[in-house]
């Protein structure tokens, strides 16, 4: 197990360098520097570069940059001057992961109740709503359900604030624009697997034992199905990434996604290289989690994995 | 009792012709048809189906045949709210918050979706919008679905050590959002149809390509592989000849999910502002300009938003159905 997680670790690092290296190249092939405004004169042009150090060579700045991701360190902001792109990232993280957070346990747990009593009462009527809600949570944009909670519940019927960060009621409507895809995925996961386990031999013989309907549920159905629900928290990180991205920006929170938007649109680049390396790291360490965690709760993973 | 007399003749000999016992009464079916069978069963499936097509000959028609120029508006008639001829329906009859907007611009002045902020018509930009969004998506699918393909049919014919290297390379590719690696490379490329139908493509293929390489693994040593070797036939002919046929329902499935993805992302992208340039339309673009707008023309993010859902679930519901269809083991 030791040696597994060692190899998954040196892969996670290997992954984690090679994006950096790729960040680092496509941002340098991009036209023209932040500063090529025709009104500054060359001097200070320069003055700019040397201050960010962009007048060295490529492959001085790419060791200096590689050495500085080692403690952290990601650069200097264009678009603040002063600002360290790691400040800049660390001060907005916080609204981020709780959106994130919060999202994820909600949409797990709806979901995982719509998927169970969409199985336990297949091919009826409750069935199909719990079908349309999983269908709708996957073609409804991110970004238009935002808006739209926004239009309706926080503009129109003013239930809650519309936008901006400030206590635990303005992050209702994002959690809940956020979770859907959360909730729409685990809720097919979960009908799918559920409904596989309530066919099996050891539920029948639940059954057979005495057991009613609901407790052989609670008892032995639900808890089995959840297992493999584990599996789908890595695709889930990613559209929760992926939505935080419209749905900050939509309500106008200071997390990491909204920075992401904002800076794609000033071209700040030492803050798109460090975000997508953010994104990355968290996303790798997600999934060496979950990978960890599928092989101690179901066993039977690990033996295979050693058998190999 | 009855004491009917039963004469001999009264009885006739039915004899059973052995042919005739083993003779198929239906004609055999492949598994393409048995396939369609399955799906013309499901109506939800079908109706999807051809709400695709519609939205699709419309979109498409609309290059004739427009109510107006989708990229020319006139600044007299910005923000005007939907309304149809004269005639009175409630929310399309010209009046936003019980004043008509439509006041003093003539009585053959009318947009049955309303104008937006530079005074175009909406209908005639969702009709164009559409069909972008439908090029992009359709374009990219198939770019990525070539990629996913190939990459998987190598990786798992080959084996060995090439295929661990193209798995780690897929690890390492997936371990970044997507979109992230899209708007990376939409920042690299010129923003333009092109590097948004290369953008999804390069970052959609990793599902296909997993997907096929799986199945190509069980495939690969099953006897008509073998039989097809022994003859002496080359490993290219033998992945197009045996390999893809009997990938093509995991192919046709994982497309039909991949087209609402593309969609979505197109729309994504737009919406963050660096999909396609003004004044093109897609409908990503329509709903990033009706989002800035939502307070006040709120029908500007709503008919979008209304074509984006409705393609995207009818486009979702084919491929539910198709995969109930070529896959009738999975129960969902």
């Amino acid at each position: 197990m030791i040696k597994y997680i060692l190899k998954r670790v040196g892969y996670l690092i290997l992954t984690l360098f090679l994006v950096a290296s790729i960040t680092f190249f496509l941002m340098k092939l991009l036209p023209g520097t932040p500063f090529n405004n025709p009104k500054l004169p060359p001097d200070q042009i320069e003055a700019l570069k040397a201050q960010y150090g962009l007048d060295k060579p490529v492959w001085q700045q790419y060791l200096s940059y590689m050495l500085g991701l080692l403690h952290g360190d990601m650069g200097m902001s264009f678009q603040f001057s002063g600002q360290s792109v790691s400040y800049l990232i660390m001060s907005r993280i916080g609204p981020s992961l709780q959106l994130g957070l919060q999202a994820m346990i909600l949409g797990t747990l709806l979901g995982i109740l719509l998927g169970a009593v969409a199985a336990i009462r297949k091919n009826t009527w409750v069935d199909s709503v719990a079908t349309i809600f999983a269908i709708l949570g996957r073609s409804i944009p991110n970004f238009v359900f935002a808006a739209l909670l926004q239009f309706f519940l926080a503009y129109k019927l003013r239930l809650f604030p519309i936008a901006l960060w400030d206590g635990f009621s303005s992050s209702i409507l994002p959690t809940i624009a956020l979770a859907m895809a959360p909730l729409a995925n685990t809720a097919r996961f979960m009908r799918t697997e559920m409904v596989d386990v309530l066919n099996s031999d050891y539920i029948e013989l639940a059954r057979s034992k005495g057991e009613t309907r609901w407790q052989t549920v609670a008892n032995h159905a639900l808890r089995n199905s959840m297992i493999p629900i584990v599996t789908i928290i890595g695709p889930m990180a990613v559209d929760l990434m992926v939505g935080s991205l419209v749905v900050e920006n939509v309500f106008a929170i200071p997390g990491i996604g909204e920075q992401f938007v904002k800076s794609i649109t000033t071209n700040d680049y030492p803050v798109i290289m460090g975000l997508t390396i953010m994104y990355s790291f968290m996303l790798t360490v997600v999934i060496l989690i979950v990978d960890i965690l599928y092989g101690v709760i179901d066993p039977r993973i690990r033996l295979n994995e050693e058998a190999n | 009792m009855a004491d009917a007399k039963l004469s001999p003749d009264l009885f006739k000999r039915v004899t059973v012709d052995s042919t005739e016992k083993e003779k198929i009464t239906t004609p055999a079916l492949t598994f393409t048809q048995d396939a369609m069978r399955r799906l013309r069963q499901n109506k939800v499936a079908i109706v999807s189906l051809w709400v695709i097509i519609i939205i699709a000959i419309v979109s498409v028609m609309t290059i004739f045949i427009s109510p107006a120029n989708p990229n020319k508006g006139s600044l007299a008639y910005t923000n005007l709210p939907p309304k149809i001829a004269n005639w009175n329906i409630p929310g399309f009859n010209g009046y936003q918050d019980g004043v008509d907007k439509y006041a003093g611009l003539g009585k053959n002045v009318w947009f049955a979706l309303g104008t937006d902020y530079l005074g175009r018509d909406l209908l005639s930009r969702i009709f164009v919008g559409t069909r972008v969004s439908l090029i992009i998506a359709l374009v990219a699918t198939l770019f990525d679905l070539t990629i996913g393909v190939t990459y998987g049919i190598i990786s798992g014919w080959l084996g060995g050590r090439i295929d661990t290297v193209m798995q780690r390379v897929i690890e390492i590719v997936s371990s970044v959002p997507n979109l992230v690696v899209a708007i990376l490379m939409l920042l690299v490329f010129k923003p333009g149809m092109t590097s948004i139908i290369l953008a999804i493509g390069l970052t959609g293929w990793i599902t296909m390509a997993r997907l096929i390489r799986a199945q190509t693994l069980q495939l690969r040593d099953q006897e008509f592989i073998l039989a097809a070797k022994t003859v002496g036939e080359s490993g290219g002919k033998i992945a197009l000849k045996h390999l893809v046929p009997n990938l093509s329902s995991i192919i046709i499935i994982q497309t039909m999910f991949t087209i609402p993805m593309a969609i979505f992302f197109e729309a994504f992208l737009s919406y963050i502002g660096i999909g396609l340039p003004a004044p093109t339309a897609s409908l990503g673009t329509l709903l990033s300009d009706g989002q800035k707008a939502l307070q006040t023309q709120p029908y500007q993010l709503i008919y979008p938003a209304i074509v984006i859902v409705v393609l995207m679930l009818a486009f979702n519901l084919l491929a539910d159905g198709l995969r109930d269809a070529f896959d009738p083991k999975s129960q969902r």
